[in-house]
């Protein structure tokens, strides 16, 4: 399968125009945030506070890395399970997030967010942590460090693989698979 | 009666959590390449041909093959002729697993308070299930659990009467109602009988068979067979993105139980899996 190179943040034009089934390699900087970081991100938003990060077209990594070994920017890091994150996904998307990476189906009020927001929901191969953590060249903390492996982390990315499982007009690979 | 130094176990859990992490059964590799014979869809190739070359890497780069390194789960079969002596069995385990994930670069994935939260920052407790068992060896087996499939698990108190077909229908709709959240290709441990905890007990603990080892009972053995046969054809596949790799094994135990009753556990195991054991 040919892949297509998009590089991060994601324009509009951009994210509207990959469809579910694409193979898509992401370059450039993507965030890992997952359940304890998006309750914390969107109770502050809530209380009238800026997220920590610009979500602007930017992609929201749902995984939580094993840390670095010495000499190396981090350690394993693949994808969790999505459905975790459905109930704060929409705020995400409301507050400029275009793309999600993870594993597993997502919500139907997930993908109606994803349609009002022209956001994608990209697929990565659950359990290819060693594989993946290839592809990213650096990683910094950004935001609740406390949370240990939790923690928002900004990785910079090259050719990082992913399948596009949802697309912004909402054809689902996981229903069609399902069916 | 034989002495054994509790700080032996803590050596053998703290390699166990690290190798079982970082090198991929061999039996799982050979039924991905198995699975990517059989598969017809380009997706579901992809994927299993992603998770070979993951493997390789893990084991080339001493990476974890998943971030998610589990809850450590450790099963103990302490001979009753052994004499445990230099400290605390229990805190040996956990000393074992605070030092295999901390010098294995393993991810702390245990929160202090199932409520409340808060990361214990060293992976511990571990799980710890012993049994006495006759001898003077002690065995132990760790099975990290990662919880994308330990979410995805489910028990049921079924009716006396539900038998074999009772059972099918239950797995089943375990697994199409996990679908792609487990990571498949999942491995699936059932557990029938005994009581609420020990059909759970047992599923967990056919988790730690070698892969697509049937049971030694026939009519178990059968519905293995049967259920690995019915679930690859539920069109889930690998990653959940289609195909007919869904499962690589089921694995059933059984116990009796009480005549009221016929609990069914079901544990659903990830593709990492991830089981190595010691005798000392």
């Amino acid at each position: 399968m040919a892949a297509i190179r998009v590089t991060t943040p994601l324009t509009d034009a951009v994210a509207r125009k990959l469809k579910a089934g694409d193979s898509v390699l992401i370059t450039g900087v993507i965030y890992t945030a997952r359940d304890a970081a998006h309750q914390r991100l969107t109770e502050a938003v809530a209380k009238g506070e800026r997220p920590p990060v610009d979500l602007k077209g930017q992609i929201f990594y749902y995984a939580g890395p094993s840390p670095a070994p010495p000499g190396k920017p981090i350690g394993s890091v693949g994808p969790t399970t999505s459905y975790r994150m459905d109930a704060f996904a929409p705020k995400t998307m409301e507050l400029g997030l275009k793309g999600m990476i993870g594993k597993g189906p997502r919500a139907k009020e997930v993908i109606d967010a994803m349609k009002r927001h022209g956001a994608v929901y990209f697929a990565a191969v659950g359990g290819a942590g060693a594989l993946l953590a290839k592809c990213v060249k650096a990683a910094k903390p950004v935001a609740y460090a406390d949370l240990g492996a939790e923690a928002i982390t900004e990785l910079t990315v090259e050719d990082f693989p992913v399948i596009v499982a949802t697309d912004a007009a909402g054809n689902d690979l996981y229903a069609a698979a399902a069916a | 009666m034989r002495e054994i130094d509790v700080r032996e176990i803590e050596r053998a859990v703290r390699d166990l959590c690290v190798e079982t992490n970082i090198v991929a059964d061999t039996d799982v590799l050979d039924a991905f390449r198995k699975g990517m014979e059989e598969e017809e869809s380009p997706v579901a190739r992809e994927v299993l041909r992603t998770l070979l070359e993951n493997a390789r890497i893990a084991a080339e780069e001493r990476l974890p093959i998943c971030q998610d390194t589990g809850m450590a789960v450790v099963f103990l079969d302490i001979g009753q002729d052994v004499h445990l002596v230099g400290g605390g069995l229990e805190e040996a385990v956990n000393e074992g697993v605070r030092k295999g994930y901390r010098e294995g670069y393993l991810r702390k994935s245990v929160v202090k308070h199932p409520v409340t939260r808060g990361n214990t920052g060293d992976n511990t407790p571990a799980v710890i299930h012993t049994r006495i068992v006759p001898g003077d060896g002690v065995k132990i087996t760790v099975a990290p659990k990662g919880f994308g499939s330990e979410n995805m698990s489910f028990v049921k108190m079924c009716t006396p009467t539900a038998g074999f077909d009772g059972i099918r229908k239950f797995v089943l709709e375990c697994v199409r109602k996990a679908g792609g959240n487990p990571c498949p290709p999942i491995v699936v441990g059932v557990g029938i009988g005994g009581t609420f905890e020990k059909a759970a007990i047992m599923a967990k603990e056919a988790l730690t068979r070698p892969l697509g080892e049937r049971s030694g009972r026939e009519d178990l053995a059968r519905l293995e067979e049967e259920l690995l046969g019915e679930i690859n054809k539920t069109g889930i596949g690998p990653q959940g993105l289609g195909g007919k790799t869904t499962a690589l094994a089921v694995h059933v135990n059984a116990f009796p139980t009480h005549i009221a009753g016929m609990p069914v556990a079901v544990n659903i195991c990830c593709h990492a899996y991830r089981h190595a054991g010691k005798t000392v």
